[in-house]
């Protein structure tokens, strides 16, 4: 033991330096001060071959998908075509995204899909009535209300404040009569659907109902509580342009391209400055080579996308259709800022390690009771977006708006993308990515009419499970090395 | 002899119908190795949990330097600078090295973690143990071996400036290296004037390591004994008798807890 430096000893925290750290003898040789490209791809390479395919698989599928519907209709890589995909999908992708929260924990939300056709109800009732209380019964109106002060109180005693100030925000709208105005009617479904959150999370963390009942049970009465929001009347959103404009309408041309700047040079001033601060603070870092070539991939890719959208994409000479579809760039949008939050703040490290050992979690002394509730909030707000967004694409809040296979797409698509439903393993991107795979295949199925539509479930359903066994098998991969 | 740091004193628990812990008195002394020892199911792990916080009290009194304190949660402990390193070893696996020596005290700034200074300091904190056989500490947990999972948690245990630290039997599922080396960080974790408390059913270690040894027979304290005055004979007889010669419980405690 005499090798053993001393100003490293135990209980004295030593001053940073990684330069007293001996790297002989095989010890941290995998941790390089400056990683560069070749590093970069060497690591890329060893996650593989250990068992962690990342993106991989759902983006090869992706790719594989798309060479099938470009053999079997010649419209299906038009801009047109793939311009659609969007509207189509971003109620997936997003559903999608606030189970990634869930889905990390090891719990499920299976009421996700129906909470949203439930608030996007409440929002379309109130656009629909000028205002909620005209449109609904005094008693239902009242229990609404009253069930969403008593879930901000709730709350704000589990420690989840940004739930509950995003469940006062929505009483305030009701309150100034502001919900009969669309964008504000939104924000209040999103808002009730935070409030439905913070009841799930609470009946899973501190009752210990598992939440695969909890949800059962709401998306069953979700469907009711649906209906009573509708007067069992469906109510049409296409007339209030900015609901329709969601899954419909895109950015401006101008400011797409300032969308893509904005999302591009962010992460590329980010991870520069990151690079520069860490290599003088003499901390490990990636070489300003790497950096620059990682930007300037994504950076390629961003603008070439935009290039392309911002071009004339409607075969009817009559008008034009360009620019990035909102439908896209929303979603992106809360992908980035959910992947933000999970990688680099103390929740999201949390989270992780709740979803991978609850007890450690614990014992590390993490309110894990709290970080369940704040991913039950987050899932069901998704949803209520998820919602509104689904009601944009099918023009209005039908009786059975989010009910069906809405929740299961939901979840196929997480699972497509990566996401385990074990806890502890998956990204926001993976969502994304399983929503596009989902959504490409009845887009594809449905440009040859004489693929009946039955084909569609089928083929969903064997995506899914090839994706099932691709986790399956590269996890055994990682157990058996 | 200095005073203890860590003291209990007439500590009870139960699980449900399970009375586990009797009336337990233990101490713990700055700058001395105390080994617990106990048979299988004693009460030894249920003890370290009832002080982590992980574990409730139904009665009795924790003192640390003298005053009575309450350690309801783990965060209560690790605030006194009391750290624990588990028999069932509390590492989430699908985090890497660094994250798990840094779960729940992340350096960060508005909630912001700064990865690169805790990988620092989790490379440091490893070779301080000269631990030789960790390629990376962005390694995830889920591929190390077990004795390198041990390591792990003592470093994370020592990574902090600890004042007590107990470590639940650390060696057991270790090879003779890294049982050699962890019982050399034990000893020197002590002369560096914290306070260790070592649970092992290992009596050679016990002997080797400790300035004094707490017997526990079926949840209650059977005698505190100082290595040098005691011999490995009498500490098996105090485990599985709870008694040897005139030392240990009265015989009719000991019928009585059987
Ligand atoms: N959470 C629990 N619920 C109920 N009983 C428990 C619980 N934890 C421990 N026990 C019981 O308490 C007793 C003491 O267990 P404990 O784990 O403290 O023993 P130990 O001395 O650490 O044993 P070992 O040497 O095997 O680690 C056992 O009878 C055990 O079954
Ligand atoms: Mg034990």
């Amino acid at each position: 033991m005499t090798e053993t430096p001393d100003s490293g000893a135990p209980g004295t925290t030593p001053a940073a330096t990684t330069t007293t750290v001996e790297r002989s003898s095989g010890s941290f040789a995998l941790d390089i001060d400056r990683r560069d490209l070749s590093d970069a791809v060497r690591g890329y390479v060893n996650r593989l071959r250990s068992g962690d395919p990342g993106a991989l698989p759902s983006v090869l599928g992706l790719i594989i998908l798309g060479l099938i519907f470009s053999q079997v209709s010649s419209r299906f890589l038009s801009r047109n075509n793939i311009g659609n995909l969007p509207g189509q999908g971003a109620y997936i992708a997003i559903i999608a995204l606030g189970l990634v929260f869930v889905l990390l924990l090891g719990e499920i939300d299976l009421s996700a899909g129906t909470t949203g056709g439930m608030c996007a109800g409440f929002a379309a009732q109130a656009i629909f009535s000028n205002g909620l209380h005209k449109g609904i019964s005094g008693g239902l109106f009242w229990i609404l209300i009253g069930s969403m002060i008593a879930a901000a109180v709730l709350a704000v005693w589990l420690k989840a404040y940004t739930g509950a100030a995003m469940i006062v925000i929505g009483l305030l709208i009701v309150a100034t009569g502001l919900d009969k105005h669309v964008v504000f009617a939104l924000v209040f479904a999103v808002s009730i659907g935070s409030a439905v959150g913070v009841f799930t999370g609470y009946m899973v963390a501190k009752i210990g109902i598992p939440s695969f009942i909890v949800t059962l049970a709401l998306f069953l009465a979700w469907q009711g509580v649906l209906l009573f929001a509708l007067n069992s009347q469906p109510i049409g959103v296409n007339n209030y342009s900015f609901w329709y404009g969601l899954a419909h309408n895109n950015m401006s041309v101008a400011w797409s391209w300032v969308y893509t700047i904005v999302v591009v040079g962010g992460y590329a001033l980010y991870t520069i400055v990151k690079s520069l601060r860490a290599q003088r603070a003499g901390l490990a870092a990636d070489t300003m080579q790497l950096v620059l070539v990682r930007a300037g991939v994504i950076a390629i890719v961003g603008l070439g996308v935009t290039f392309l959208a911002n071009q004339n994409r409607n075969p009817n000479p009559n008008f034009k259709i360009q620019g990035l579809p909102w439908a896209a760039t929303i979603p992106v949008t809360l992908m980035i800022i959910c992947t933000i939050g999970l990688s680099k703040t103390t929740w999201g490290r949390h989270l992780f390690a709740t979803g991978g050992n609850a007890e450690a979690a614990r014992r590390a002394g993490i309110d894990v009771d709290h970080i369940r509730v704040t991913a039950f909030v987050l899932c069901s707000s998704f949803g209520a977006l998820g919602g509104v967004f689904l009601a944009s694409n099918t023009g209005g809040a039908q009786l059975d708006l989010g009910a069906g296979n809405i929740l299961l797409f939901g979840v196929a698509a997480a699972v497509i993308g990566g996401v385990s439903l074990f806890g502890g393993r998956g990204k926001p991107r993976d969502a994304i990515i399983g929503a596009l795979v989902i959504v490409i295949i009845p887009n594809g199925i449905g440009l040859k009419p004489s693929l009946g539509a039955q084909w569609q479930n089928i083929a969903t359903g064997a995506v899914l499970l090839v994706a099932a066994a691709v986790d399956a098998l590269s996890r055994r991969r990682a157990r058996g090395r | 002899m200095s005073d203890p740091i860590l003291e209990l004193r007439k500590l009870n628990k139960s699980f449900g119908p399970v009375h586990v812990l009797h009336d337990v008195d233990f101490s713990v002394y700055p700058g001395e190795v105390t080994a617990l020892v106990g048979d299988n199911g004693a009460g030894k792990s249920t003890l370290v949990k009832c002080i982590a916080g992980i574990n409730s009290i139904d009665s009795g009194e924790i003192l640390w330097e003298g005053k009575p304190v309450t350690l309801a949660d783990p965060r209560a402990a690790a605030a006194l600078g009391i750290e624990f390193v588990y028999q069932d070893l509390a590492l989430a696996d699908n985090l890497d090295i660094t994250q798990n020596m840094f779960l729940g005290r992340e350096i960060s700034r508005f909630g912001f973690m700064n990865d690169g200074k805790m990988e620092a300091k989790a490379r440091e904190a490893l070779a301080s143990l000269s631990v030789r056989t960790v390629s990376s500490v962005r390694q995830l947990v889920s591929s190390l071996s077990g004795g390198q999972r041990q390591t792990v948690a003592i470093a994370k245990a020592v990574l902090w400036n600890s004042r007590v630290v107990f470590l639940d039997e650390p060696t057991a599922a270790l090879g003779v290296a890294q049982t050699r080396q962890v019982l050399d960080l034990v000893r020197r974790l002590a002369d560096q004037g914290l306070g260790v408390v070592l649970i092992s059913h290992n009596m050679n270690d016990v002997m080797e390591v400790a300035d004094r040894v707490a017997a526990l027979y079926l949840g209650r304290i059977a005698a505190e004994v100082f290595t040098k005055e005691s011999s490995t004979t009498q500490i098996v007889e105090l485990i599985t008798a709870g008694r040897s010669g005139d030392v240990g419980l009265a015989p009719a405690t000991v019928n009585e807890s059987i």
